[in-house]
């Protein structure tokens, strides 16, 4: 029998189709169109909303906090992940119970942690009331008179919150280490931080790699904790976009700051592949 | 001491800063106005009460915004699966040209801030007339569930062996037919938790839902907007109603839990 | 009719690259046994699998009992499989897996049932017909992947390496019931496997292929006697045939095979090839040993003594070649012992040693 020409259309081009349409409608085209809004005005191009963007002293703050919020949060967060799933290891007793309740945050959403915390922070709330049982004055932890205090509130309520998404995708990746590896390195000799050190941690390493890309793309996203607990006397990028869309009814900045963080979430993620790709050709 | 002594501790105490605040807020949910005012704050159930969660549904929004919600929720849950399943199954079963590329793409769209969607999305959606519905939402939602609808579902059907398939078409099945019968009933419970997965993500969004709306708010759109002006007892009762289902949802899940959001996601 | 033919089969995974049968023409005739057999990568899966409709040839075709199949898609091809993985379904119990191939062909209710309590007696699956495949032993799940196979009477059975997943022990046992079963129903049975003696002892004939083609075909005694080259000698028979590099020499009348400095005799058939190397193939039981010289013999140094209960086998080193001797279970030496070997003529095949085809004087 003669092959035909022409092929007919593999199965697999129908069953994806429906989805690349759709998230080219939903993704792509709105990218477009946000470069628009941040860039063209009803005069053709323009920098007026980059300009009006800038000029607002709110913007700079809410930069130079978000950027320290994942400087900070992103380093205590694989190490407190990585210390759980090590103690998680050691198959403590009630370690289903354990497991539970330190996963419960996966599904916990920023605005709901953020109003959690605030019953421990405000200022007539948990945490000041345990202080009064024992005896010391309260602490107005989340007031804008006390900016130290109110970013250590952001960031406990967003360790608490998003850590366990990096705790699962560490015991996954544990799961994942034969025993025998382990094993071998204890039957020569090595201690616990011997092998935590140089068999588990480099084991680690592909899931780690992964967490730290989506954590730091999702920590430059952080939003609604930072409103619960403070309102906008924590200024983050994320907020302002929230705050000229809907308080200062300026689509055009908010499409630019939106921009903003775009860029600096792919410039994280490119700076991570190429700090990756740099350490496994040292390798 | 020894060493699993310390483990335990460690383990209680790791507990402890993740179980506490979860019982403070319910604690706070359930006490009336007048124990909220006091302080120190009774730090044991000694009054419950659901005059605060009451007061709270009360409010005008709030039963709309629920509502709201769960339609948004099951609209996400069904339009992700329409269109993901056919993607997963395409990436699980056929070694196509583009199959990494389509893959990378996926990923790739996961790593763009909802942000950056929702204001250009709001413009699209007022020239379209759907602003202000819950089907923008459930748009807005079902592009963002679905990737990882597509990657979760193509794991659960690599689970599926390809021979069983093969096994169902030698005895006589369609294609269609021996996915049906062959497939599905064992990718079911997979799905089942892609999709509740797909719900606590619809459930949790905030930003994109408070932007694309005005008056058709989701629960937590509601909650966000309302925030600055409201009581400290209607925000404990909010907090607690948006924690609620996460703890319910990670009962049930689990067993799932580290096969989804520990490798399948990442 | 139901024989199977096939010819010229073309089969690549990528457009340019290798190809998984190369040109395959193949006939299983009805009612016949045939065992396809081979190195992993040897295309003996790939042609069994568009034989069943599973994977499309690039070129070629196929017949079942006179109708071109080529083109249909496996369900509609009349035939039966039996799975590696058993391919047995999860989520319904062993009466519903069994009857499967039934149900799709919308076989009444009450002959499906009767159908399948036969073929569940046949593979003693009575007792279990109610249960999970999880509730199954691997002998047991793979009893029901044959049982679903049988049930639907196709006039076509393929079997893709059933017995690959079972261990040593079961394996053997499940073999000989599989070649009582398929004699009983007679159906035309195309059996793939990596296994040798799995092919030997089942196949009325065996193919054995190599790199996407056949290379040879026939009865499973005749092709193990006499290997067409020099790889089917070596891949059939445990251990493989002996290959030893020699010249041929005249020592007065007939020619001789020579080895080093000694001499071997050699089929008269060898004449023309007086003076020139071969390579000379000689199963390990064809070897005859003695602990004493003996006019015509050859020495060799014994290496390793492996008694295996059925005989010994011993590796004995000859010149610079290594050859393994079949020997019966009473024969005593220890290593570092000299022996002495010889080889009736006739049991000797001779290979061209730059082609690896047998010489056919």
């Amino acid at each position: 029998m003669a092959r035909t020409g022409r092929r007919t259309p593999p199965a697999a081009v129908l069953l994806i189709a429906p989805s690349l349409i759709f998230m080219t409608a939903l993704f792509m085209w709105p990218l477009v169109v946000g470069v628009g809004q941040a860039l063209v005005g009803p005069d053709g191009p323009t920098t007026a909303y980059l300009r009006r963007m800038l000029d607002d002293p709110y913007f700079w703050t809410a930069t130079r906090n978000t950027l320290l919020l994942v400087v900070v949060l992103i380093p205590l967060q694989f190490a407190f992940a990585v210390v759980m799933a090590l103690l998680l290891r050691e198959r403590p007793r009630f370690a289903g119970f354990h497991f539970y309740i330190w996963v419960i945050p996966l599904a916990i959403s920023d605005l709901a942690a953020g109003l959690v915390w605030l019953s421990v922070f405000t200022d007539r709330g948990y945490l000041n009331s345990a202080l009064d049982l024992v005896g010391v004055d309260g602490y107005a932890w989340l007031s804008y008179q006390n900016p130290v205090t109110m970013f250590i509130a952001v960031v406990v309520a967003e360790l608490w919150r998003s850590t366990s998404l990096v705790f699962v995708i560490v015991v996954a990746g544990m799961q994942g280490i034969p025993k025998d590896y382990d094993e071998a390195a204890e039957v020569f000799g090595a201690t616990y931080w011997q092998r935590v050190r140089h068999v588990i941690l480099p084991q680690l390493r592909p899931s780690l790699q992964v967490a730290l890309i989506l954590r730091t793309i999702l920590a430059l996203e952080t939003f609604a904790v930072a409103q619960a607990l403070t309102g906008r006397n924590l200024p983050l990028l994320v907020g302002e976009t929230y705050q000229w869309y809907s308080v200062q009814l300026n689509p055009n900045v908010s499409a630019a700051i939106a921009l903003v963080i775009l860029a600096v979430s792919m410039l994280a993620a490119a700076g991570y592949l190429r700090m990756m790709r740099d350490a496994t050709e040292a390798r | 001491m020894n060493r699993r002594v310390w483990v335990q501790i460690a383990c209680v105490a790791i507990t402890l800063f993740m179980g506490v605040p979860l019982y403070f807020i319910a604690l706070a949910a359930l006490s009336s106005r007048e124990s909220l005012n006091r302080f120190p704050m009774p730090m044991l159930p000694t009054d419950p009460s659901v005059e605060t969660l009451r007061t709270f549904l009360d409010t005008t929004g709030i039963v709309p915004g629920f509502v709201n919600s769960l339609t948004v929720g099951i609209g996400t849950i069904v339009l992700s699966l329409l269109i993901g399943v056919p993607g997963g199954y395409a990436v699980a079963r056929y070694a196509f040209r583009g199959r990494g590329p389509y893959q990378m793409f996926l990923l790739l769209t996961r790593a763009l801030p909802i942000v950056v969607l929702s204001v250009p999305l709001a413009r699209i959606f007022l020239n379209a007339g759907l602003y202000d519905t819950t089907y923008a939402v459930t748009l807005l939602h079902t592009a963002l569930a679905l990737p990882t609808t597509v990657l979760i579902t193509a794991a659960i059907f690599v689970g599926v062996s390809r021979e069983q398939e093969e096994a169902a078409m030698v005895f006589g099945a369609s294609p269609l037919k021996a996915f049906l019968r062959v497939v599905m009933p064992q990718a079911l419970p997979g799905i089942a938790a892609a999709a509740m997965f797909t719900f606590v993500l619809s459930w949790n969004e905030v930003l994109g839902a408070t932007i694309l709306t005005l008056n058709q708010r989701t629960l937590p759109a509601q909650v966000l907007t309302t925030l600055s002006d409201s009581p400290l007892a209607y925000r404990f009762a909010g907090g607690f109603a948006l924690v609620l289902p996460a703890v319910v949802f990670i009962a049930i899940m689990r067993r799932y839990l580290l096969n989804m959001w520990g490798t399948t996601l990442r | 009719m139901s024989d199977i033919v096939v010819r010229n089969l073309v089969k690549a995974y990528t457009p340019d690259g290798p190809r998984a049968t190369d040109d395959v023409s193949l006939e299983v005739a009805e009612g016949e046994f045939l065992v396809l057999v081979g190195p992993s990568g040897c295309g003996k899966t790939t042609l069994l699998r568009m034989v069943a409709g599973l994977e499309r040839p690039d070129s070629g075709t196929i017949s079942i009992g006179g109708r071109d199949v080529t083109r249909l898609p496996a369900r509609e091809r009349g035939l039966s499989m039996v799975f590696q993985s058993y391919a047995i379904f999860p989520h319904m119990k062993v009466r519903q897996n069994i009857g499967f191939g039934l149900a799709m062909r919308k076989v009444p209710g009450n002959e499906i049932d009767r159908r399948v309590r036969r073929a569940a007696e046949l593979l003693h699956l009575e007792d279990y017909l109610d249960r999970y495949p999880a509730q199954l032993s691997g002998g047991q799940r793979q009893r029901v992947a044959v049982a679903r196979a049988i049930v639907v009477d196709a006039v076509v059975l393929l079997m893709d390496e059933p017995l690959s997943n079972l261990d040593a022990l079961l394996r053997l046992e499940f073999r000989a019931e599989l070649k009582k079963i398929v004699r009983q129903i007679g159906t035309t049975t195309l059996y793939v496997t990596h296994d040798q003696a799995e092919a030997m002892s089942l196949g009325d004939r065996v193919a054995v292929m190599r790199g996407g083609r056949i290379v040879q075909i026939g009865a499973p005694l005749d092709v193990y006697d006499r290997p067409s080259e020099r790889f089917v000698g070596g891949f059939l028979g445990a251990p493989p045939m002996n290959f030893i590099p020699a010249t041929v020499a005249r020592n007065g009348g007939g020619p001789v095979l020579a080895l080093g400095d000694q001499h071997l005799a050699a089929p008269s058939t060898l004449d023309e090839w007086v003076g020139r190397p071969v390579l000379v193939g000689v199963r390990a039981e064809n070897i005859e040993v003695s602990t004493e010289a003996a006019p015509g013999w050859v020495t060799a140094t014994v290496e390793v003594v492996e008694p295996t209960g059925a005989a010994v086998l011993l590796t004995v080193r000859l010149g610079e070649h290594q050859i393994k001797v079949q020997t019966a279970p009473g024969f005593r030496v220890a290593p570092d012992d000299t022996v002495w070997l010889r080889s009736a003529p006739e049991a000797l095949r001779l290979y061209d040693p730059e082609t690896s085809l047998v010489l056919r004087p």
